[in-house]
């Protein structure tokens, strides 16, 4: 590869940076997608200093690998762009346009600055090719990581805890709780909770954990305070889905969960019915002899 | 042994400590760590998460995924700069709490792991480190 210093590039935006900006942003102004690009509303603080960091990086003579010491304000911006366009719901390639849309308007000066060289503007091309495509794809990189972090983030805040009560039977609810159990809001939640179990006037509470991805002292002393306060109301609690690995996990934490428990909620259903003096029985062949 | 990866995420907010289980769960799986082994794991880094925050005024988490031989692991490394502990001993008794937990985290998360160690001096802050093995 040349060496950089006398590169066509690093001249031309010495030389011709105005130019070279102007007929940039009109290619971005009407490419396909740029409702969006029009409405970024940064393009030509983002472009400019594009420009800029382009000049710093080829001065420090690394073309083929963006990740020296030279090019760190460059990725610095492209991180900028792409997370600013990821949450702004730009698509992958409208954020790599921003780099790709500069190819045309800086080869058709190498172009014209080359001349008549053939071989000189073949490996300009060839370089400028290669560092173009590199940007391009650094920024759909960190898109994609942008927009991870957005779904990742989403995800957590679903998980944020909900509990419905759900009345299953006169005098018992089921209560699935779902999600994280150590937000802050998890005190008021169990407080509600409570509150709505003295409202359905229930006799037995079914807490189902199956949603509760990690079981530790924490939850559990939410589920232990709960249940006491409960039992203080004048309600039962049994504990269902605990799956067998937060079974194992709950006795090596050394906590004494000692409240009914059922693996399945079904199992919790049966158990709760009986206590009020209910059971469910196979109903006979005919429904006949049903009556006695 | 040989460290093949190696990565440090913040212990800052309460959002840390989801991150930090959920991080820790992703790389358990892509170890192969079976379910049991998964959930004893992410739930001691819970624990330590959480005592990092609320004791240790926040800090740091280190996840590294180790290799020796065919063995494959994952050791967690917890660090704060807060008030320590002055006496770690009665710190790892179980049912011993000074912020109204149920005192088991520290020896939970012991006999959760496969290696346990602790250091911590008073006014300097708190290194816990833990690790599973596959
Ligand atoms: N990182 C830390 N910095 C300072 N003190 C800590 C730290 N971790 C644990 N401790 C102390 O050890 C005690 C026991 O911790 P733990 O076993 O997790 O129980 P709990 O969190 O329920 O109090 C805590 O109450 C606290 O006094
Ligand atoms: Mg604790």
């Amino acid at each position: 590869m040349a060496n950089k210093a006398d590169t066509i590039i690093s001249t031309l935006i010495t030389r011709s940076r105005k130019p070279l900006l102007d007929e940039w942003l009109a290619r971005q102004a009407t490419m396909a997608g740029s409702g969006a690009i029009a409405a970024d509303g940064d393009v030509k603080e983002y472009c400019t200093r594009f420009l800029a960091e382009l000049d710093t990086g080829l001065a420090a003579g690394e073309v083929g690998d963006i990740r020296g010491a030279g090019w760190s304000g460059m990725r610095e911006l492209l991180e900028e762009v792409s997370r600013s366009r990821a949450g702004k719901g730009f698509t992958p390639s409208e954020t790599a346009s921003f780099v790709f849309s500069l190819k045309a308007p800086l080869f058709a000066l190498v172009q014209r600055e080359a001349g008549d060289n053939a071989a000189r503007l073949a490996d300009e091309l060839q370089s400028a090719t290669t560092l173009l495509d590199t940007l391009g794809l650094y920024t759909v990189e960190v898109f994609q990581k942008a927009r991870e972090e957005v779904i990742a983030r989403q995800q957590e805040e679903m998980l944020e805890l909900s509990t419905p009560v759900v009345r299953l039977w006169e005098g018992i609810v089921a209560v699935p709780l779902i999600g994280t159990l150590d937000s802050n809001r998890t005190q008021v939640v169990m407080e509600n909770l409570l509150q709505e179990i003295v409202s359905a006037g229930a006799q037995i509470a079914i807490i189902d954990i199956t949603g509760v991805p990690t079981v530790d002292t924490l939850v559990a002393q939410h589920l232990l305070k709960t249940v006491s306060a409960a039992r203080l109301m004048g309600a039962d609690c049994i504990i269902s889905g605990i799956r067998p690995q937060i079974a194992q996990t709950i006795v090596h934490l050394g906590v004494d969960l000692s409240v009914t428990s059922k693996a399945s909620m079904s199992g919790a259903l049966e158990l709760a019915l009986k206590r009020i003096g209910k059971a469910v029985v196979e109903r006979k062949a005919r429904p006949a002899a049903e009556v006695s | 042994m040989i460290v093949e990866k190696d990565e440090t995420i913040p212990v800052r907010t309460s959002e840390d400590v989801v991150r930090v289980r959920r991080e820790v769960r992703e790389r358990a799986v892509a170890l192969g760590f079976g379910l049991v082994d998964q959930t004893k794991l992410v739930t001691a880094a819970s624990e330590i998460a959480r005592n990092t925050l609320d004791y240790g005024g926040g800090g740091e988490l280190r996840i590294e995924c180790l290799r020796d031989g065919n063995r494959r692991g994952l050791r967690l490394s917890f660090s704060d700069r807060g008030p320590g502990i002055p006496d770690i001993e009665r710190a790892m008794t179980d049912g011993y709490t000074t912020g109204g937990g149920l005192g088991l985290g520290l020896s939970g998360a012991k006999r959760l792991s496969s290696d346990f160690a602790i250091r911590s001096s008073p006014g300097q802050g708190t290194v816990v480190i833990l690790a599973r093995w596959k």
